[in-house]
């Protein structure tokens, strides 16, 4: 509210303010993503919150990007559009060349990394964690490729990746059970008690899932689906016992 | 004598005192003298095929391309000047793409036809600025099924079923006049476009040429693309066996 103040003020004043994203409206929560034997998989809910309702409850927050790669998008949904318009016209301009080479994970991890970092350095961010997943052939065979950048432009490289909450929930349960060969079954499997964690603990999560793949032979998008819950851990009910210094 | 310009053909802001525009005819020359570009409706799609001629060895095949995308859904052929018709292409793609940034759809061929014809237009209407040497075809789908267009250096863009320009455009012409265009599918269609191409090209006039053949057809998803390879290489052998064939009767 002060820093829109300010604006407001600025702007009655005749002083030629410029509007930026100052803070997000829509958001979306965790992503998870993690490599896996035939590619990557990646999953988030369905849901969209404003402020802290929980406003949209079918929206799709992982896209296909040209042939080889996915997309998952945490935080300001419109941004998130956006980000989905600039990398239409780029997978575009590579169509139209039409030369038989087409962008890959990592080029297009890159142009997004170079998108974020930009609009950080002229004070006005995308208000994103985005994940991105692919796999291409390269001189070295299939070259699977999970990265993600942030809305300050920090990115890097790892074979299981999780925004926002899941960074804090989904992580230590990935960093413990995940490994290279996981078949797509053992994938979804892992993805799953992740997803359910964050549904328990995240206040913003909803029961409403989509799970994609990428592997050579394309990405496919599920359709969203439900997970069975279980409310009744003692936690739970008593969630002050044995916690010291709680109400 | 009229046909000469005595002084009426330097510029493209003078008519003639018999109402011609000289340089404009001159730019029609340069797409005379070109390689023979051709363009089919067929009943599923579009193909447009470019005998693209090499004037050396020392060329590296499958450069300067003749056929080019716009957008998602069409392609351009150009006869002519190569270099004025990758302006076109430019032209085309920004329009296509402005027009998808401001109504959320893909443009209209038709739309995309009058745009491209009002550029090349443009061009003849001042003292500054020289006409477009290349004429283009134009090719592709939308909601109102596939749609051909040509242009010409004038600005003048017609709807066709079937088009032809550069220097075997009356040959290729009668070719295609002898296909049931509204029974023909694409796959056929490049067998014939690839016929005529190779039927109109004048072996003692110019040496070598490259084959360009490109489709918008319910095949390749409504998406203009290169036909592709497998694909392109049989429609070369049955074109070559036709041509045989024409010279042992």
């Amino acid at each position: 509210m002060d820093a829109c103040g300010t604006q407001a003020a600025a702007a009655a004043a005749g002083g030629e303010g410029t509007q930026r994203t100052l803070y997000p409206y829509v958001t979306g929560n965790s992503v998870i993503a993690m490599k896996y034997k035939d590619g990557v998989i990646m999953a988030c809910d369905t849901g969209a919150s404003y402020g802290s309702t929980l406003r949209y409850k079918s929206v799709e927050r992982i896209k296909a990007v040209g042939k080889h790669s996915l997309i998952g998008g945490s935080g300001e949904f419109s941004d998130f559009q956006e980000i989905l318009r600039y990398l239409d016209e780029l997978t575009l301009s590579d169509h139209m060349w039409d030369d038989g080479n087409s962008l890959g994970p990592k080029e297009i991890h890159a142009y997004l990394t170079r998108v974020m970092y930009n609009r950080r350095n002229k004070f006005d961010p995308l208000w994103n964690s985005l994940v991105l997943g692919g796999v291409k052939k390269g001189p070295k065979g299939d070259e699977k490729y999970l990265g993600m950048v942030n809305m300050i432009g920090t990115h890097f490289e790892d074979n299981h990746l999780a925004t926002g909450f899941g960074n804090h929930m989904a992580i230590p349960i990935l960093r413990a059970e995940w490994r290279e060969d996981m078949t797509f079954e053992e994938a979804i499997k892992l993805i799953e008690k992740c997803l359910l964690v964050l549904l328990y603990r995240d206040r913003s999560s909803i029961n409403k899932f989509q799970i994609a793949k990428i592997t050579t032979e394309g990405s496919t998008i599920y359709p969203p689906y439900a997970l069975k819950t279980n409310w009744g851990f003692s936690a739970f009910e008593n969630p002050s016992k044995g916690a010291v210094g709680t109400w | 004598m009229s046909s000469i310009g005595t002084g009426y053909d330097l510029s493209v802001t003078t008519f003639s005192p018999d109402g011609r525009v000289f340089q404009v005819e001159y730019a029609g020359k340069a797409v005379d003298n070109s390689g023979t570009i051709v363009g089919i409706k067929c009943k599923d799609g579009i193909v447009l095929g470019v005998e693209k001629l090499i004037t050396s060895k020392m060329i590296l095949e499958g450069s300067n391309r003749r056929l080019h995308s716009v957008h998602r859904n069409s392609g351009l052929a150009v006869a002519g000047l190569a270099a004025d018709g990758r302006q076109i292409v430019s032209r085309a793609k920004s329009e296509a793409a402005n027009y998808e940034k401001v109504y959320g759809e893909p443009m209209p061929v038709k739309e995309l036809a009058d745009r491209v014809a009002s550029y090349v237009h443009l061009c003849t209407l001042y003292w500054w600025l020289r006409p477009f040497g290349c004429g283009v075809i134009l090719g592709g789908y939308d909601r109102d099924g596939p749609q051909l267009y040509m242009i010409e250096p004038s600005g003048l863009s017609y709807k066709y079923f079937g088009a032809a320009l550069g220097k075997g455009r009356q040959a290729a012409k009668t070719e295609i006049e002898k296909l049931k265009l509204s029974e023909l599918t694409c796959r056929e269609g490049i067998v014939e476009v690839a016929k005529i191409i190779y039927g109109v090209h004048d072996e003692a006039k110019d040496k070598s040429f490259e084959l360009e053949l490109s489709w918008v057809c319910d095949e390749s998803n409504r998406q203009h693309e290169k036909v592709p390879n497998d694909l392109l290489e049989q429609a070369k052998a049955a074109a070559q066996a036709a041509l045989e064939e024409m010279d042992a009767d």
